[in-house]
């Protein structure tokens, strides 16, 4: 048991590892100088907390007005991309689980490639698209970028779910009298739902989070927050109002996985009480 | 057929939105990129004729220097985190199934604050002022001791590598802040959680009794991790490979932010030729090299695979027929 | 052809270049309970795959009531199958599960309530209608998937070995159970399967297929006592043949000389010539062991040969004997009865003699 207790050790720095800067930024939202970064004044004496940069958030303060901007573009750009890669990405899976023929070994190829690829070749090769056609760089190159990264993962995360998807049950409903669309609607996309749910779910937060595919195609003065943030400067004063507003994302997504889990876990004792 | 699940019809409908999206926002672009590294540039940030110009420009000592820079440091952030990542997810594996869940969610768990920002705290905790610049110190000397202890030959290699520079630490010009080690340090800690999950997937799967059963026949503890745990978990380990070399060869953002000058990787010089530059050619030709280096480990990575299946399936066949004629034996 | 219920004309479907099913014709009566038998990948489930609509012939056509239905997509042709594996919708209640194809054909709300609560009583599962189908046993999801093909009445209702997926118990309780259903709706059941009890216990009539060719269609009885070919004889039932040559023929019978074995006396109702060849067929629960030889007034007709016991299985209903007689394995079933009528145990290595009727044996062709 020796071995256990360095491997637990190791365990414990690399969470330890992991965690320090999630704690720096939940701490430095609450910095009350945003040029000096510190707690303590020129004196070394310790000022305090200070809820400034939260107040500035939640007022829409001029001096995070362009950074609450950039917020809002990720989030609608995160939310529009995972609608149409999930759409792309489930009948791509569907393709790809029904026919095992020629087309579908380019197309798997095809869907396969974008996942091994690092991403600044995906972001440099679509600037040279849209050079070549001459497309002035803005919004909408921003999410076509998104979208072809994101179908891929979601493509991957439908097709893990129909691994376990008896074919019969299409079958069943062909044979009781549905058409394609009927079958699709009532009885394969209710099964294959979840899978669709954690594909979105990882398309959202690939979208949410990506710099580097986004600063090469996002032309000048279009922002999301990625790329806004990591465009400030070391000692930007807005600095603390970035890490507040991460701090509010992780507590929101905290919330949300929580109530995820909560209701799970209610249904399941629901299910079995009724079983019962 | 007229099986509505398999018509033509439907397989065309199915595979058209996807396989068109995916053909003109990723094949075409790859071959524009391909198409540009065959043309000269122009003064204006433009594409000019087409020629071998830009080719010949990348024989220039920058650009294989900066190539070789984003390959060794993307082995050594894989070293790193895969040295990291098999105890943890051995110690996962080894958990009771509830703390499993909670722990390997909790790993997973830093992805839900934007990595740009994570990046921001570790470049505010790599302040000059700050502790970590104290230790960089540290580490510093101890290098510098050991580089001098070293035989002559070993130091010129390491020099030639990039592993090591000769000359004495300057406390005052050495910040960590803008160095190599900054940019190790954050992109470890960025992908670490990528080189933990396939271990820990495989590790979950592995059969812990074995490893009982090895020592009960006497093997040394650390014999039987690293001669039963360790094969067992190799299809994880090398997914896990993969997963950090290729995001460490594509790194950008980690260099930019921490590595200041002195840390400029293909994925920096690739932005500043195609955004600041405007030269769109030599952009396109760093990107092709980028592809190659990622493609020919992963194509290793399969070939390697490939062999070693081949190798099982021609072992189980030996074996069965082995089995076969045994069993024909103790028949007649 | 147009008169009869389900007809299979000519049908034949390739998969590469294998035959799954070659040239096959045959026809279904109204209500009847009709099962294709056969190993598996002998292209019953094929055919039933036709019939739903989800395989198309290479050639042939598929009549119901005198119409062609060889071309009509699955939803669009009045014939329900019940799957193997049941194949129930996993995010339906077992209500809206059954209710699915009256939804689909927009009945009104209370007769598909009415038609849906008239079901679940019927299979006993009225308890159960709100509940998923993962939190059903094995035997309740198969009465579930039952009555979902049932309730809008389909003019044939498939079942493609509905009860392989059932332990022993279980299966023999459903098999009473399907025959009580078929029963009650007087709906056609074309029943797939590979195991010939149920098949025998179920069916009005039975075509026997082997590599895409029906070898004999017939009631359970007939497919048993006189099957057509030698594959039927031995894949129903267990059986024992002796392969020879007519040496000659003495009236309705007639004398096999093969290999290894004294001549065998045999009923000849193929009415075949000396110095045909063929196998004979004789059922080991149709052959005798004693310790004594057979009693006299049986006389000179009963075939007698005098054996040694090579093995014995016993299996609880009867006990299993092999004999080697002249170089000869015989099988034979006895049932016991050994004190009823006071007889000697026999056992293993004994001298005995094995007898059985000339009518007992039945001569098939011997193509295989």
């Amino acid at each position: 048991m020796k071995r256990s207790m360095f491997s637990v050790a190791i365990l414990g720095f690399v969470l330890a590892f992991l965690y320090i800067p999630i704690l720096l930024v939940v701490v430095y939202g609450f910095v009350p100088n945003g040029i000096s970064m510190s707690f303590f004044d020129s004196h070394g004496a310790f000022v305090g907390f200070s809820g400034k940069w939260y107040q500035q958030i939640f007022t829409g303060h001029y001096a995070v007005k362009s950074l609450l901007q950039s917020f809002w573009l990720s989030l609608t750009i995160a939310g529009l991309s995972t609608v149409i890669s999930c759409a792309l990405g489930t009948t791509a899976a569907l393709a790809l689980h029904r026919w095992r023929d020629r087309l579908q070994s380019i197309h798997h190829a095809l869907v396969y490639t974008p996942l091994i690829m690092p991403d600044i070749l995906i972001g440099i090769s679509l600037l040279m698209l849209f050079v070549a056609a001459n497309v002035a760089c803005g919004f909408w190159t921003i999410l076509i970028a998104h979208v072809t990264f994101c179908v891929s993962y979601v493509a991957m995360t439908v097709l893990a779910r129909l691994q376990d998807f008896d074919d019969r049950i299409t079958e069943a409903a062909y044979d009781l009298g549905a058409g394609p669309w009927y079958a699709f609607f009532h009885v394969e996309l209710p099964i294959l739902l979840p899978g669709i749910v954690a594909g979105g779910l990882l398309a959202f937060t690939l979208s949410i989070d990506d710099v580097v595919i986004t600063s090469f195609v996002n032309g000048a003065g279009t922002n999301t927050f990625p790329t806004y943030v990591s465009s400030m400067t070391k000692h930007s004063k807005n600095l603390p109002s970035v890490f507040a507003l991460s701090t509010l994302m992780l507590i929101f997504t905290c919330a949300l996985v929580g109530l995820s889990k909560l209701l799970t876990a209610r249904n399941q004792t629901k299910l079995k009480g009724k079983a019962e | 057929m007229n099986n509505p699940l398999r018509s033509k019809k439907a397989e065309w409908f199915l595979t058209s939105p996807s396989f068109l999206w995916l053909a003109v926002f990723f094949v075409i672009p790859a071959i524009i990129v391909l198409a540009f590294t065959f043309h000269g540039h122009d003064a204006s940030g433009g594409v000019g004729d087409w020629s071998f110009s830009t080719w010949r420009e990348l024989v220039d000592p920058d650009y294989p220097a900066i190539v070789w820079n984003t390959i060794r440091i993307s082995f050594e952030v894989t070293l790193w985190s895969i040295i990291l990542a098999i105890p943890c997810a051995y110690a996962i594996a080894r958990m009771n199934p509830r703390w499993r869940a909670i722990v390997a969610g909790s790993i997973m768990l830093p992805f839900w604050t934007s990595f740009v920002v994570r990046v921001f705290a570790w470049k505010t905790m790599l302040h000059p002022d700050g502790w970590l610049q104290a230790c960089y110190i540290v580490f510093l000397r101890f290098r510098e001791w050991l580089f001098d202890w070293l035989p002559g030959f070993f130091q010129q290699f390491l020099v030639w590598t990039g592993l090591a520079t000769a000359g004495h630490v300057d406390p005052a010009t050495s910040t960590i802040l803008d160095s190599e080690t900054a940019v190790v340090l954050v992109s470890v800690y960025s992908f670490l959680p990528f080189a933990i999950m396939p271990i820990y997937t495989a590790a979950e799967k592995f059969d812990f009794s074995l490893l009982e059963a090895a020592r009960d026949l006497g093997a040394k503890n650390f014999y039987a991790f690293r001669k039963i745990f360790m094969p067992g978990v190799k299809q994880g380990i090398i997914s896990a490979v993969l997963m950090v070399f290729i995001p460490a060869i594509g790194s950008y953002v980690i260099p930019q932010m921490l590595g200041g000058t002195n840390c400029v990787l293909i994925g920096n010089k690739i932005f500043m030729r195609a955004i600041q530059n405007r030269n769109i050619p030599h952009a396109s030709a760093l990107a092709v090299l980028m592809a190659v280096s990622v493609l020919v480990p992963l194509g290793l990575a399969m070939w390697w695979k490939h062999r070693q299946d081949a190798r099982d399936k021609k072992r189980l066949e030996a074996q069965t027929a082995r089995l076969m004629t045994n069993d024909g034996g103790a028949e007649s | 052809m147009a008169n009869e219920f389900l007809v299979f004309d000519h049908v034949t479907k390739r998969f590469g270049a294998l035959t799954a099913v070659n040239d096959v014709s045959f026809s279904i009566n109204k209500g009847e309970f009709f099962s294709l038998l056969g190993p598996s990948g002998c292209g019953k489930t094929t055919l039933l795959r036709m019939l739903g609509g989800f395989e198309r012939p290479d050639s042939g056509r598929i009549y119901l009531e005198g119409k062609d239905i060889t071309d009509l997509a699955p939803n669009q042709r009045r014939v329900h199958t019940v799957f193997q594996n049941y194949a129930l919708f996993p995010t339906m209640t077992i209500w809206d599960n059954i209710a699915f194809s009256l939804k689909l054909a927009k009945k009104p709300k209370a007769e598909i309530e009415e038609a849906v609560d008239n079901i679940l009583e019927m299979i006993r599962m009225s308890d159960h209608a709100w509940k998923y189908p993962n939190q059903l046993s094995g035997g309740q999801k198969q009465r579930v998937a039952i009555a979902r093909a049932l309730v809008d009445r389909p003019q044939v209702l498939l079942l493609d070995e509905p009860l392989a997926a059932l332990d022993l118990k279980l299966r023999q309780h459903m098999l009473l159970e399907l025959d009580t259903i078929h029963d009650q709706v007087g709906i056609t059941f074309l029943y797939v399967t590979h195991d010939q009890g149920e098949a025998m216990s179920l069916s009005d009539r039975i075509a026997v297929i082997n590599k895409g060719k029906v070898e004999q269609l017939a009631g359970p009885a007939q497919i048993y006592e006189a099957p057509a070919t030698r594959f039927v004889a031995s894949f129903i039932g267990d059986t024992n043949f002796f392969h020879g040559e007519i040496v000659s023929v003495d009236g309705d019978y007639c004398y096999i000389q093969g290999e290894g074995f004294p001549q065998i006396k045999a009923y000849n109702d193929k009415k075949l010539s000396v110095g045909q060849e063929i196998d004979l067929s004789v059922r080991p629960e149709k052959i005798r062991v004693t310790l004594t030889p057979p009693p006299p007034e049986k006389g000179a007709s009963i075939n007698v040969f005098p054996s040694k016991v090579k093995d014995i299985v016993y299996q609880g209903v009867y006990t299993k004997f092999w004999v080697t007689s002249s170089g000869l394995q015989i099988q034979s079933l006895k049932p016991h009865s050994r004190f009823l009528l006071d007889q000697e145990p026999i056992t293993w290595n004994d001298e005995v003699f094995v007898w059985w009727h000339p009518d007992d044996g039945y001569m098939v062709t011997a193509v295989d």
